[in-house]
């Protein structure tokens, strides 16, 4: 692996008695393709969470480019360069999809034309097509779409997708893979969650599997896919 | 500068040449007197709508900005004698500064809980006003207000006119928040916080400038009052009947652009001030709440969304 990119060292989030994460320990090489997997209330989307700062971890401490980023807000994070796409899609109602790429554009610092980049951005997953459109009008695909857009107008440096896939037809599905491996191509680490397990595989380099919170198994994907802790969480005893 | 921005800007110096000339147009004062009213509520909506409409957060509080601006320019003419226009910049800044302390107070908290936590705000100002002795406590107090300049007819035609000048810079203030890149992070709050805070909006920092932005514009709304009545008192300065028409102007009007609250205010507030001198002053609460219903149920987004005001602000 590379020089790694991100750390969690320790990382650790309750709610209330309940233990939803940790602790855990995990590294992203920088321009890595990383898989997460793990049955639904593994901690998947409570890792991404305390990653992007909208949780903070009880203990444990995450590091961005060896800065230690366990106290800044979500917005700094953002503007650091940690992106990320919602499992359920979250466009900006109220506003086209054009405008849905400025606000990252008005508040993380982007060289050059902002108008330029979110054209630029939007061509490159394929919505140029409907740039003046309300994003209420988008379907499931280009919702997927609008939110990968969103996320990497900003030049980020880490992306994670956050079940970027979920619902979508196998012709969709490689259209959405398309676009991560084309980010991936130009240096950026992309952090994949997903359910579908032959995207996931196709995908990554690395592959982590978690269970109750904690991650139990990682390794690349035919490692994962003969690893008995793994076969055991999806498929029983 | 562009094209719908020079037309906004022709359309502010058209209305406030209008806001100068009509005295000299119209002699009877009562349309003096109800217009002020109808502009006051223009300028109520449109600075509810700042927080209210663009960043989602529904504030049933407008009543004690207004009532706050209301007392506080009271006390500096009678006490200090000062300006009426001292008296409106100086409510504009404290109703900031409330919007500032009410927001830290309470937007930690979303949805119905930071409603009714606004509108305890109304309650815990009315309270202290009702205490004050030397603003009148609950009797009230009499405000003989400034003698008009030499340039105005008469009171009512001078307290219109102010009315106006405070109108057209709320709504220009509400405008220029809409298409700017803090119009943007807000309705960006708006659709989804945690998306936005995601895509580099400081979220919290920027609800904290909508609530000065919208308190600021609250308090000045109500700043003249004192002098259009010439008497205040806790009960009319802190009437729920404001923070419902706060309310129900921008969301019958629409409230995702500034020209929503502008024409529920003028539809609404109009129709008020018909229904008290024909029929019954009381009915104006009937005539909100019936509206209000129709809206919420038939047309939610409001009369602009009806008209399709709802499209893209930013060209690409």
């Amino acid at each position: 692996m590379t020089e790694p990119v991100l750390s969690l060292k320790g990382v650790e989030k309750r709610f209330g008695s309940f233990r939803a994460l940790g602790p855990v320990d995990l590294d992203v090489g920088a321009g890595e393709r990383l898989g997460i997997i793990g049955p639904n209330g593994s901690g998947k989307t409570t890792l991404i969470n305390c990653i992007t700062g909208v949780h903070r971890p009880d203990s444990g401490s995450v590091f961005f480019e060896s800065r230690d980023i366990s106290h800044l807000q979500a917005h700094k994070r953002a503007r650091m360069g940690i992106a990320r796409s919602f499992q359920i899609p979250r466009p900006f109602t109220g506003m086209t999809v054009f405008e849905n790429l400025l606000v990252p554009l008005d508040y993380c610092h982007v060289e050059g034309s902002k108008h330029d980049r979110a054209r630029s951005v939007l061509a490159s997953v394929g919505l140029s097509g409907r740039i003046s459109d309300p994003s209420e009008k988008l379907t499931q695909l280009e919702l997927r779409k609008l939110e990968l857009a969103r996320a990497l107008v900003g030049n980020p440096k880490v992306l994670i997708a956050d079940e970027a896939m979920a619902g979508l037809s196998e012709e969709e599905i490689d259209e959405v893979l398309e676009i991560l491996f084309a980010l991936n191509r130009s240096g950026v680490a992309v952090i994949m969650i997903e359910h579908i397990m032959h995207a996931v595989m196709r995908f990554s380099q690395r592959v982590v599997c978690f269970e109750t919170g904690r991650l139990i198994a990682a390794g690349t994907s035919s490692e994962i896919a003969e690893n008995p802790l793994v076969q055991k969480v999806y498929f029983g005893e | 500068m562009k094209k719908n921005s020079l037309l906004f800007l022709a359309g502010a110096i058209i209305v406030l040449t209008l806001g100068f000339l009509m005295p000299w147009l119209l002699r009877n004062p009562f349309y003096f007197f109800a217009g002020y009213v109808v502009l006051q509520y223009v300028t109520i909506a449109t600075g509810w709508n700042i927080l209210g409409g663009y960043a989602g957060y529904i504030n049933f509080g407008a009543a004690g900005f207004f009532g706050a601006g209301v007392y506080l320019s009271a006390f500096l003419f009678t006490t200090f004698g000062l300006p009426l226009p001292l008296c409106i910049l100086a409510a504009a800044i404290v109703g900031a500064v409330l919007g500032v302390l009410m927001g830290y107070l309470t937007l930690r908290i979303q949805g119905v809980y930071f409603a009714i936590a606004t509108l305890g705000l109304v309650v815990v100002l009315e309270t202290i006003v009702h205490n004050i002795s030397g603003l009148g406590g609950a009797s009230g107090m009499a405000v003989y207000g400034p003698r008009p300049p030499a340039w105005s007819l008469g009171p009512s035609q001078y307290n219109f006119t102010v009315m106006v000048v405070i109108a057209v810079a709320s709504v220009a203030l509400a405008r220029w928040v809409e298409i700017s890149w803090i119009g943007r992070g807000l309705r960006a709050v708006r659709a989804s916080e945690d998306a936005a805070e995601c895509s580099g909006v400081p979220t919290l920092r920027l609800k904290l400038v909508a609530c000065a932005l919208s308190g600021a514009v609250l308090a000045a709304a109500g700043a003249p009052y004192p002098f259009y009545t010439s008497f205040v008192e806790p009960v009319t300065a802190f009437s729920l009947i404001i923070g419902l028409n706060a309310i129900a102007m921008p969301l019958i009007g629409g409230t995702r652009t500034w020209v929503g609250p502008v024409i529920g205010a003028l539809l609404l507030a109009s129709v008020q001030q018909i229904a008290t001198v024909t029929i019954s002053s009381e009915l104006n609460i009937l005539f909100v709440g019936a509206v209000l219903i129709a809206f919420v149920a038939f047309a939610p987004g409001g009369i602009s969304d009806l008209f399709g005001r709802n499209k893209g602000r930013a060209r690409p």
